[in-house]
């Protein structure tokens, strides 16, 4: 993938320069070319640090110890630069030996450039995405920042030409007593010492709303050591206007089909769950998955048990899409053997052949086995980005995988009335998969504008059997913290293939950046 | 003029009327157009009525005052809200592809009611207002309009009596117009001072050192203090009260105080007696020992409705609607003249429905020209007819001071363009 293709060649020089700073204000986007499987795990791995960063805000005082420990930790488990001082450490040393463990600090910084521009995209939609997004990137800024030494600041403001406007001696004096009862950390003689800039009272919002500073007519007075706040306002306004920009250039991204799904799965998935952890396993008897599939199973679900019903047997990517939901909605591991094994040993598979190539795997898939990972059931955005079925596969998203035509015929055939099937048709004509199944699920619930928004199978079941309900004897916590698995779950061949397949027919994504 | 000859019943007759001959469209769209220096700032508005039986309308919106005037006269709204500044057409936000419907701008605004200073008041409760009470309003506009004014720099602030028991404020200022939800959840968080729900006791608590926005909001309710609570409110007379009252200061000083006030019942030496508590903690303690202080702002502090102020699409009732319960029209109040406003004696709808038909006694024809270049040619007679309706009524006075109002906005509009064209002429 091309992100540019008219800067180019001043782009080396321009992308070298920017990473020798150990921190940037993303004024502009990446000018290289990247695949589409790099954009991909990007994509991903900054969502999951985001993610992290939210959490602790909500778990820990933001820039308390704790708070910085695990945040530098998670920076480092993701490859995102982390140490302000890393650059002139490699530099020194990298003539002697290569970086040992991982990409070097400059990857980090390419890493960290081209994803927070992949995540632009994606979160650039609606309101509720820019203000989760913009929250997150301004923390993760305000702890990079803060970890800057005082010169690596002053050196920060000046490349982005922040400049301030600092008081006179005069006005100063005049100021002083106010000065001094607007902050904690100010005594008078500290305030003949230090600088004070004078900014609209919008750029200091965090200093106003906890009056930490003098506001007179309009202005605050901010001293040198809260600049980090002016910083910041000023980072969170640029990137509200940027999104802004970027969200009305979005056009251009819909019209890319290949595009366009990827991103709307990774804005969808922040308010993710993973609905791995069961409070109601066992909740479920046998006997009632089959009435469940055809009351409360997404399509995806409802078509793979179907498969498994009439031939007796899945492959591989079907037995992990349905075997992972089925552990989520509530079947133990001793109730998913004896599942698979009745249903394998009707077909061609025998007792003994069964526990030998097949028991291991179902184990595997509840964490006994192997790495013991307990894997997580399959959100939409990995059943239809990932892994496309292939032939005599079952699993995928109907919505995305199977043919238009075929889709419909399912649809009459499940009832749903023609002006329904034509609604639904229209969204998957507009590759809005989710939505899609969201409206199918509003059809045949017969529930007017349903109050999620889909982005699970298992999320799917859920909210079905509490309308049907069913929901009251599986019920999960809700407020489980997501656990994605997008990447370290096992993928097939052919998503690299798709992948490479994808490279080569995306546009320029920097098109898709307006200039400011 | 009683106003309880006001009856709720008579209100779908009385409205009509109303808004035929009384409300004052021009002065407001004027007030809403902001001279039409932004495109589609006046379209894009987001109007909405209650109507009869509670029926909720949103997303109202009207291309010129004309067509205002004519749907209000057509559907005679129980109450009018208004709202933001939209992205399109308010009416049409079903035909806009979803998400590009957006709030852009709103005057910022704030709601003080009286129902939130329940657990302060000994004369009414809920719903109900006095003179003693009206106070708590009193102090709430001088205190905001001082920080609104000299710590934010605004300075076109339209004070809204609310109709029933409360105040709103309007910040018209253009800078304050385009604040983003964000500074507005600011300011008003800067403007809060008393925190805490039923569950707490000690709802304002001051550390060192006090911010001046604290110390200037201070001087104006020391200013009220003695009269309005210790007189009006009896805070150190009854015994429930002066219990409530005690249990702000620290244990030891609580004992030395419930021993004292046994001698001595005179509320404002008990009062004095406090304070000397205060000032005796203050120089031997080492930091915040403010109660004294916290008492004061605890029981006098404006108390917002940070909601109301926090989002840029939140509505709020309208100046000049009509309160459906009281009858009273939802005025502006002259700052002027603030510590003489009295709620009870703004005019309700029946009693300027009934001046209009009285004979016409000693009218004046000091008719004021309008400003030629803000008003439209079509209305000129009917226009005019109507002015001097509104002028026969008790709304006169109040329709007044809108537009004395609406005069500053006009001139500071006017010097900011020459402000900006002397600029360029610099260049
Ligand atoms: S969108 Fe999700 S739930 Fe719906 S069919 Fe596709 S994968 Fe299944
Ligand atoms: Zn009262």
């Amino acid at each position: 993938m091309q992100f540019t293709g008219r800067r180019n060649k001043f782009g080396t020089n321009l992308q070298t320069e920017l990473y020798l700073q150990p921190l940037q204000f993303y004024g502009q986007p990446p000018l290289e070319n990247i695949s589409l499987s790099e954009f991909e795990t990007f994509a991903v791995e900054r969502l999951k640090l985001l993610k992290t960063v939210e959490n602790l805000g909500v778990s820990y005082v933001k820039q308390s110890e704790q708070y910085k420990q695990k945040l530098e930790k998670e920076l480092k488990n993701l490859n995102f630069s982390y140490r302000p001082d890393a650059v002139d450490k490699d530099n020194k040393e990298s003539s002697k030996k290569p970086p040992q463990n991982g990409p070097s600090e400059l990857e980090k910084r390419r890493k960290d450039h081209i994803s927070h521009f992949i995540l632009r995209l994606a979160y650039c939609q609606t309101e509720d995405l820019r203000r989760w997004f913009i929250q997150q990137e301004v923390d993760l800024f305000r702890y990079r920042f803060n970890e800057l030494q005082p010169i690596q600041k002053l050196e920060f403001l000046h490349k982005n030409n922040l400049q301030y406007d600092a008081i006179s001696v005069e006005e100063k004096k005049n100021l002083k007593d106010n000065l001094v009862s607007s902050s904690y950390a100010v005594s008078g003689i500290k305030v003949e010492l230090e600088e004070f800039y004078k900014v609209p009272f919008q750029d200091a919002l965090d200093l106003v709303r906890t009056r930490k500073v003098y506001l007179k007519d309009g202005f605050a007075y901010i001293p040198h050591q809260d600049i980090v706040t002016i910083v910041l306002n000023d980072f969170r306004t640029r990137l509200s206007k940027a999104l802004a920009l970027t969200a009305r250039s979005l056009p251009a991204v819909h019209s890319d089909e290949r595009l366009q799904p990827l991103l709307n799965h990774l804005s969808h998935a922040y308010v993710g769950q993973d609905y791995s952890i069961q409070k109601n396993v066992g909740k479920i008897s046998l006997e009632q998955i089959d009435s469940l599939s055809g009351k409360s199973f997404p399509l995806c679900m409802r078509k793979l048990h179907q498969a498994l019903r009439e031939n007796h047997h899945l492959r591989h990517g079907g037995r992990m899409q349905y075997g992972l939901f089925l552990k989520g909605i509530g079947l133990s591991l001793e109730q998913a053997l004896q599942f698979w094994r009745m249903e394998f040993t009707r077909g061609k598979v025998d007792a003994d052949k069964f526990d030998k190539a097949y028991a291991y795997s179902i184990r595997h898939m509840f964490g006994k086995e192997g790495k013991r990972t307990d894997y997580t059931p399959y959100s939409c955005m990995k059943v239809i980005l990932s892994n496309p079925p292939s032939q005599g596969d079952y699993h995928g998203c109907p919505f995305r995988h199977s043919e238009p035509e075929l889709l419909k015929q399912k649809l009459q055939f499940y009832k749903v009335s023609p002006s329904g099937v034509s609604q639904i048709m229209e969204l998957v004509k507009g590759m809005h998969y989710q939505l899609a199944c969201q409206k199918y699920f509003e059809l045949t619930h017969n529930v007017e504008d349903t109050s999620f928004s889909l982005s699970h199978p298992n999320q799917y079941f859920l909210e079905s059997q509490k309308l049907l309900g069913g929901g009251k004897d599986i019920k999960r916590e809700a407020d489980t913290p997501q656990r994605s698995q997008e990447n370290s779950a096992p993928r097939g061949s052919s998503a690299a293939d798709a992948s490479e397949h994808l490279a080569e027919t995306t546009e320029d994504l920097d098109a898709f950046f307006v200039d400011v | 003029m009683p106003s309880s000859d006001y009856d709720p019943a008579c209100l779908p007759d009385l409205l009509p009327l109303y808004y035929r001959r009384l409300f004052p469209f021009s002065q407001y769209h004027r007030w809403l157009n902001y001279g039409g220096v932004q495109k589609n700032y006046f379209q894009n508005r987001e109007f909405s009525f209650t109507l009869k039986d509670d029926i909720y309308v949103r997303y109202q919106s009207f291309n010129t005052q004309n067509e205002l005037e004519k749907e209000m006269q057509r559907m005679n709204p129980y109450k009018i809200d208004i709202g933001a500044v939209y992205s399109h057409r308010p009416n049409q936000h079903n035909t806009v592809k979803s998400g590009s419907f957006q709030a852009l701008e709103k005057e910022l605004v704030f709601d003080i009611d009286m129902t939130d200073y329940d657990d302060v008041r000994s004369c009414c409760s809920a719903a109900d207002i006095c003179a003693r009470c009206w106070t708590l309003m009193t102090i709430a506009v001088r205190v905001l309009d001082r920080a609104l004014r000299e710590d934010f720099g605004f300075r076109h602030l339209l004070w809204v009596y609310s109709g029933r028991r409360g105040v709103h404020c309007w910040v018209c200022d253009e800078a304050a117009r385009k604040l983003s939800a964000a500074a507005r959840s600011a300011v008003a968080e800067y403007l809060s001072l008393v925190k805490g729900g039923e569950e707490t006791v000690k709802k304002v608590v001051l550390s060192d050192p006090i911010h001046p926005f604290i110390k200037e909001s201070l001087a104006v309710v020391e200013h009220y203090f003695p009269q309005y609570a210790l007189q009006q409110q009896d805070l150190l007379s009854r015994k429930d009260s002066v219990d409530k009252v005690l249990a702000l200061v620290p244990e030891d000083v609580k004992k030395e105080l419930q021993m004292r006030f046994q001698n001595e019942k005179r509320p404002e030496i008990r009062w004095k007696l406090i304070e000397d508590q205060a000032h005796k903690k203050q120089s031997t303690a080492k930091k915040g020992q403010h109660f004294e202080k916290e008492i004061m702002l605890q029981y006098c502090y404006p108390r917002l409705d940070v909601n109301v102020s926090k989002g840029v699409n939140h509505l709020l009732k309208s100046p000049f609607s009509v309160h459906p319960k009281t009858g009273r029209v939802s005025v502006p109040i002259d700052l002027r003249e603030l510590d003489k406003f009295d709620p009870f004696a703004v005019p309700t709808i029946s009693l300027i429905c009934e001046e209009l038909d009285r004979p016409k006694a000693g009218e004046e024809e000091e008719e004021k020209p309008e400003d030629a270049t803000e008003r439209e040619d079509e209305r000129d007679a009917a226009e005019k007819r109507k002015i001097r309706a509104y002028k026969r009524t008790s709304l006169a006075k109040y329709v007044k001071h809108f537009d004395q109002f609406l005069d500053a906005l006009a001139r500071s509009r006017k010097g900011e363009l020459l402000r900006q064209s002397d600029l360029q002429k610099e260049f």
